[in-house]
């Protein structure tokens, strides 16, 4: 390795050396001792050394054209790292995940921190399938963490053998585009794509076995955001995990789901035969239409909130999709904006749910009944965030679907201007089963006889997501600057 | 530039206030409504100043607040009023404040009740003051949550049904306004923003209308690119009025509402949908205005005559009233089709009178309901003995509303048929014959309800309270006085609307 570009691993270290610390801090604890606060504060530190690194560090560049540190990189570094961060916090005082081995979960889930971080900086077909099977190893321990439950056991399980299928689907995609263009760095095949590439001249035929090999590819990575048809894991997989990880899949995974096929897309498509690109992205503004029109649809019906929310995050998805359908720079930047959005308003929804569950021990849309005023706090919260993921201004959910509108419009193509239309219509479904729990808490006469659902630190993380929910719905001007930033990299028109 | 931050100060006075509500003691009802009351005077007080200060001659924009909000996507705080929106300002103040009055009557939840009231007003307030699209329709969607609480949790044994069904519909409607919104943001020209930065694109509703023309654009999805937005943004503002047939769901928001939000919603809220036609659609798209012509005053014609007759089968006296509503906001989109000057002041004095008279309407129907706990026309019967001085008043509405010559609501009907005649003759003949039907409605309920013999079940009832009265009469008064001398208002109005029709004509 070239000497000097290892300090553009040095976050990653920062992580790995967390893990370590974490798993030898718990063997040095006496075994009959509880959760410990230290393990939280130990990952909060490490997590926090980790993303100041990331941020100040100058260092930019790639390792060997594999690894790209860059502004994309950067920003999903820190992305994912505050999505873990939440996550441990929220699990530090869940009930549902077993005092005794809150460690082990945060070991794992700094491990797929890093995971998701690399997601984001590969530019390369191998090192992106290492990438996504670390996150996707992780994920599968954690969904089944609840050792208990007959339910986390039976998600897992699902998880596994959807997630492999779609794995091996992937990889053979991979292997096809290898071998049709005898190389897997993503600037090769583009290379291969291009006016003068091989593929181009093969003809038709070449640029149909390209349009199936990356069509399997696709399957892989949608099957990571958890786009229609690859969805049919999402709702039990959520259900069955431990809600504060439920939180952090909805959200992680995906954005870094996204922010692989963006980096993909930017790389290889600006130089591809218009034919071929252009079929593609009808394949995947289908997608992005079915998934929210289905994902909303389906929502409507559930009364379990877990899943009501996990079918929401399925639309939510379909939403983001737009922008990434739109192939812009304009397109590109809303994506990122709209999931750091999403990550505040997603997360936090899951923390509240979270707060109820442990109280109530129910997920049924009845324990929600009356918590308007019961507990006020949680309740405004968790309405906030709900308004939030319908995108009402002034919340920072309709800042995010704004700049996705914009992006589709932006085009000035009937093609995307229709897809908006679509999304435009989903968001009034969407409206209508959100406001489903609102109503629970505050329009219901008859109040359930449930305890006070407040435990002070599950409080704290709440108001930490609500804060920026608000105040970037009414300023997001530094935000803007942020993916503005990150985007450019992508060097998308 | 001159700044003011008047504006401002009187759009989120009653916001600034909502800390303080809630932060009175739980048990203090009775301060939490003299607070509430005060807040709602402040904007009520700077409006009135802000009526004495306007220039009527001076059709520009006036007591702007304008700065840079968002550079990176030319979004701008900028408020300001002109002929057309002091109008509907000095309406907004007077009605939130007597609204706030009559809301002395709800007793459940009272801190949260004004804590959405005053945040409701704040978004009626900015949508008629701001003139950045972007701002207009954060104020404008801001209005849908406050309602949504006040309908669902206040409202009566329907409410579920009528809140989200309010919010659904109105939802849809503002959402159409958004993408027309963006795609109008990405063609207009460029312009500069107030601080001197050069942009591509702008949201400034003033600039929209002066310094771009959208009839040339490329189309969009097969339709002509100016007439696809307007009809979109129709839709939105026509959810709003509301004409037939989106009209479904303001008979139960109204019903199920509690009494004082049916006179925010009757009073304001519906004049949203014509004061955004007015100044979005017809500002910006004159020629597709022109074209569409025709079919708005056919639908407003159909919503005044089909209204008009639904009005006459209804038992429930409410819902009598707002399907009366829906039958006069027709007049404003009858008025503003014609592109007359008596028409165009026709229409935006109705919007006025209405907000007068509709008010008035629901809080009769309220001292009714909260004595008698139902509204069932035919269930009453000569009350005029036992509550006489409702009688008096209820009677002066009902006149008022079926455009009686004195009072307010026949000056605008008037000033409707005469732009409108011209331009429509089968219609205005129509829409003048509904006035008929109107007439034989609120006799018949007039006469079912307080003439005759007295139903014996309510032979106990007490006549109007002092605080009914504080509600009432000032508004009955207005209705007089509009009616016998409306030139003040007026000529608040004329030289805005005469600039808005010459475009029509040059």
């Amino acid at each position: 390795m070239p000497s000097g570009k290892l300090a553009l691993l040095y976050p990653y270290f920062v992580l790995a050396a967390g893990v370590l610390a974490v798993l030898l801090g718990r063997m040095l604890r006496p075994s009959g001792s509880s959760r410990s606060s230290g393990t939280v504060i130990t990952a909060l530190v490490i997590l926090a050394v980790a993303v100041l690194i990331a941020w100040l560090s100058p260092a930019e560049g790639d390792i060997y054209s594999i690894f790209y540190f860059d502004g994309f990189t950067r920003f999903m570094f820190i992305f994912s790292a505050l999505a873990t961060a939440l996550a441990i916090f929220m699990a530090s005082h869940s009930l549902e995940v077993a005092q005794n081995r809150f460690s082990e979960y945060t070991a794992i889930l700094m491990t797929l921190c890093i995971g998701l971080s690399l997601m984001a900086a590969s530019k390369n077909l191998l090192f992106t399938y290492l990438a996504i099977e670390m996150v996707s190893m992780s994920s599968y321990i954690l969904t089944g963490f609840k050792r208990l439950d007959l339910a986390s056991h039976e998600a897992a399980l699902k998880y596994v053998i959807y997630g492999s299928v779609a794995s091996a689907v992937m990889v053979f995609g991979m292997s096809l585009l290898f071998g049709l263009t005898g190389t897997i760095s993503y600037s090769g095949i583009a290379q291969a794509l291009g006016s003068a590439g091989i593929m181009v001249q093969a003809g038709q035929i070449g640029l149909f076995a390209m349009f199936i090999a990356l069509m399997m590819v696709f399957t892989g990575f949608t099957f990571k955001i958890a786009a229609v048809p690859f969805h049919m894991w999402c709702p039990d997989v959520y259900q069955g995990a431990p809600t504060p990880f439920t939180g952090f899949l909805s959200v992680a995974p995906k954005a870094a789901g996204f922010a692989l096929i963006m980096r993909f897309m930017a790389e290889l498509f600006p130089a591809a035969a218009p034919s071929l690109t252009n079929s593609i992205l009808m394949v995947l503004g289908l997608m992005s239409a079915v998934t929210m029109t289905l994902g909303n649809f389906s929502a409507i019906q559930q009364t379990n909130v877990k899943r009501l929310l996990a079918y929401s995050s399925i639309a939510q998805a379909g939403y983001v999709l737009m922008g990434v359908v739109v192939l812009s720079l304009a397109g590109s930047e809303a994506v990122l904006l709209y999931l750091l959005i999403y990550l505040f308003m997603n997360m936090g929804a899951f923390a509240v749910l979270q707060m109820i569950i442990d109280a109530s021990g129910s997920e049924e849309l009845s324990a929600f009944r009356g918590l308007g005023y019961r507990a006020p706090m949680t309740a405004f919260a968790l309405a906030v965030f709900l308004f939030s993921l319908a995108g009402l201004p002034p919340l920072a959910g309709f800042i995010g679907k704004f700049y996705l509108f914009a992006a589709a419009l932006k085009t000035g193509s009937n093609w995307y201007a229709a897809l908006a239309v679509v999304a435009i219509l989903n968001s009034v479904v969407a409206l209508f089963y959100y406001v489903k729990i609102i109503r629970e808490m505050y329009l219901s006469d008859e109040q359930a006889k449930m305890p006070r659902a407040i435990s002070r630190p599950s409080l704290y993380v709440v108001v930490v997501m609500v804060v920026p929910v608000f105040i970037l719905g009414l300023y997001w001007e530094p935000l803007q600057k942020l993916v503005e930033a990150a985007a450019a990299v992508l060097r998308l028109p | 530039m001159n700044q003011s931050t008047l504006l401002t100060w009187m759009i989120f006075a009653p916001l600034i206030g909502i800390p303080f509500v809630l932060a009175m003691p739980k048990d203090k009802t009775q301060w939490v409504r003299w607070l509430a009351t005060a807040i709602t005077a402040i904007p009520l007080l700077l409006g009135l100043y802000l009526v004495m200060n306007f220039d009527p001659n001076n059709t520009s924009m006036q007591f702007e607040h304008h700065f840079v909000w968002i550079p990176s996507f030319a979004i701008e705080y900028y408020v300001g009023v002109d002929g057309l929106s002091i109008l509907m300002v000095l309406l907004t103040v007077l009605i939130a404040f007597i609204a706030s009055i009559a809301s002395w009557g709800i007793t459940k939840y009272v801190r949260g009740y004004f804590a959405l009231f005053l945040l409701l007003e704040t978004g009626m307030l900015g949508t008629f003051c701001a003139l950045d699209f972007f701002l207009f329709y954060v104020f404008w969607e801001v209005m849908l949550l406050p309602m949504y609480f006040l309908i669902g949790i206040w409202g009566g044994p329907r409410k579920e049904y009528a809140a989200i069904k309010f919010f659904l519909y109105t939802l849809f409607g503002s959402l159409l306004m958004l993408l027309a919104i963006i795609a109008m943001y990405y063609n207009s020209n460029p312009a500069t923003l107030v601080d001197g930065t050069p942009v591509n694109h702008t949201f400034n509703i003033v600039k929209l209308i002066t310094e771009n023309d959208f009839a040339a654009k490329a189309p969009l999805l097969g339709f002509e690119f100016s007439k696809l937005l307007f009809i979109a943004l129709f839709i939105g503002f026509a959810i709003k009025i509301p004409m037939v047939p989106f009209h479904t769901w303001l008979p139960d928001a109204h019903v199920e509402a509690p009494t004082p939000i049916s006179v925010i919603l009757a009073g304001v809220l519906l004049k949203m949908g014509g004061y955004g036609i007015l100044r979005i659609n017809y500002g910006i798209f004159p020629e597709a205005a022109k074209w569409a012509a025709p079919g708005v005053a056919l639908f407003g014609a159909i919503s005044i005559v089909y209204a008009a007759f639904v009005c006459l089968a209804q038992k429930d006296l409410k819902k009598m009233i707002a399907y009366s509503s829906v039958s006069h906001m027709g007049f404003v989109l009858l008025g503003i089709a014609a592109f007359t000057d008596q028409g165009m002041t026709g229409a935006v004095f109705q919007m006025w009178t209405h907000g007068l008279i509709s008010p008035m309407l629901f809080l009769i129907a309220g001292v009714i309901y909260d004595r008698a706990h139902h509204r069932e026309i035919d269930g009453f019967g000569g009350l005029a003995n036992q509550m006489p001085e409702y009688t008096g008043l209820t009677g002066l509405a009902f006149m008022a509303s079926l455009g009686l010559p004195a009072l307010a609501g026949f000056i605008s009907e008037f000033l409707v048929f005469t732009g409108a005649f011209p331009v429509y003759r089968v219609l205005t003949i129509i829409s003048g014959l509904a006035i008929i039907i109107t007439a034989a409605y609120y006799l018949y309920a007039l006469q079912r309800m307080f003439l005759g013999k007295l139903n014996e079940k309510y032979a106990g009832l007490s006549d109007l309270t002092w605080r009914e009265r504080v509600t009432l009469y000032p508004l009955a008064v207005l209705i007089v006085v509009v009616g016998i001398y409306p030139m003040p208002l007026l000529n608040l109005i004329n030289k805005t609307l005469m600039s808005i029709v010459q475009v029509f004509k040059g």
